[in-house]
């Protein structure tokens, strides 16, 4: 049992990248890794938001979406659980701890639209996971996001300081050096227990 | 040029969402294995991009601006669940290929960014050419990303063998770093013929084209932070 909850977190961080090998939360990804800084914050805010959405997206769909015949209307209810959910935790940080606030506030409405949300919360569902994966699978996942997008703003401030051909500047190069962390985390792939 | 076919030209070339917008990269990276794949994904997005234009047009008047996101959230929410069980039923080859991408839709820029700058603003008409032709460059973009990723990665065009067998097609270009190298040629290309693209919004802006949720105006500093 402990094995295989390790392994739902390690295959969200590592062998199924949310970012390098599903493309979600791209539009982020290529957008805040500019800055370091900002990059760990809405990581931070990232999985602190995605686990919470797959604990109640999952206790929602088992608990009255199933009993209730109504698992078609998951992709409707979700969004506006997470849309809910993300004002709900920026009202809550704001009122009780101004800290944690400051440093996460302004990337929490970018998280609404960030589809790696979703796709945790849809992809949880598909595979059946009872509550307990569900969180480890999206702590995991959000894990993964959090590695990638902290490491390209890594990759990023090298390139700044690179006299690149005219045509390569800006979005080019950013998506090259995606490909080859894409490449790299491939290698995790061979992981198996 | 009439207004109508103004809208598909701007839609397919002038304004093409994922060549020169660049919005609605999820889908455009994820999909784009093959040819066919790019067909699928754009058509059902061609759809739900149509039918949320013209509902939302239709209530635009209704809609009170301060809710108006969720309430544009919950109609495409409801377009896409509708799409996503025809497709089930009637197309369950393409409904499996493209997985969990089809509710993501919800998510997708382009929609809500049609909504936001074009439908809620225009007649219901004009919003439905403009939907099929965002619809058609978006399809246009995936089907184009998705040939080229299926001939070097499986030699393949459509399906159908163009390759010869001795030529050894390049794996890694069906696999995921094989999306993010050929959209980074895309703009390299659009780049070096010099054809303007919004990529600072994508690399400078994370909510590029502001969708739902982003409480700060497009394009100021809050938003791109």
């Amino acid at each position: 049992m402990n094995h295989n909850l390790l392994l739902i977190i390690i295959s969200g961080a590592l062998i199924n990248n949310v970012v390098l090998s599903q493309f979600l939360g791209i539009c982020s990804f290529l957008g805040v890794s500019q800055q370091m800084k900002a990059s760990v914050s809405l990581g931070g805010a990232v999985i602190f938001v995605v686990t919470i959405a797959s604990a109640v997206a999952s206790l929602l769909y088992t608990y009255v979406l199933a009993p209730l015949g109504l698992d078609f209307m998951k992709t409707i209810v979700f969004i506006l659980v997470i849309a809910a959910l993300v004002q709900i935790v920026e009202m809550f940080l704001k009122k009780k701890s101004p800290a944690v606030y400051q440093s996460l506030g302004i990337f929490l409405p970018l998280i609404t639209t960030n589809c790696a949300v979703l796709g945790v919360a849809l992809t949880n569902v598909q595979n059946g996971y009872n509550f307990i994966e569900s969180v480890l699978s999206g702590f995991g996942t959000a894990l993964g996001y959090t590695l990638a997008i902290v490491l390209l703003a890594g990759i990023r401030s090298r390139i700044r300081e690179e006299d690149l051909p005219a045509p390569l500047r800006g979005a080019p190069i950013v998506l090259i050096a995606a490909a080859l962390m894409s490449i790299a985390f491939m290698g995790f792939a061979g992981l198996s227990f | 040029m009439n207004k109508y076919v103004e809208r598909l030209y701007n839609g397919l070339v002038k304004e093409n969402p994922t060549l020169v917008l660049m919005l609605g990269m999820c889908p455009t990276l994820a999909v784009s294995t093959r040819a066919a794949n790019g067909i699928g994904m754009g058509l059902s997005t061609l759809a739900v991009l149509v039918l949320s234009n013209l509902v939302i047009s239709l209530l635009r008047k209704m809609i009170p601006d301060q809710v108006r996101l969720p309430a544009y959230i919950v109609i495409v929410a409801s377009l896409v669940t509708v799409t996503e069980l025809l497709m089930e039923a009637y197309l369950p080859a393409v409904y499996e290929a493209l997985g969990i991408y089809i509710p993501l839709i919800v998510v997708n820029c382009i929609i809500l960014g049609r909504a936001e700058a074009y439908a809620n603003k225009h007649a219901p008409l004009l919003s439905v050419f403009d939907g099929i032709g965002m619809g058609l460059g978006f399809t246009l973009a995936l089907t184009l990303a998705g040939a080229v990723r299926e001939l070097l990665g499986s030699g393949t065009f459509f399906g159908l063998r163009v390759l010869p067998a001795s030529v050894e097609p390049i794996g890694i270009f069906i696999q995921p770093p094989g999306a993010f190298l050929v959209i980074a040629l895309f703009i390299i290309i659009m780049n070096a013929i010099g054809i303007k693209t919004r990529q600072r919004q994508l690399v400078e802006n994370g909510c590029s084209g502001c969708c739902a949720g982003c409480t700060a105006p497009c394009g100021t500093k809050e938003a791109g932070k």
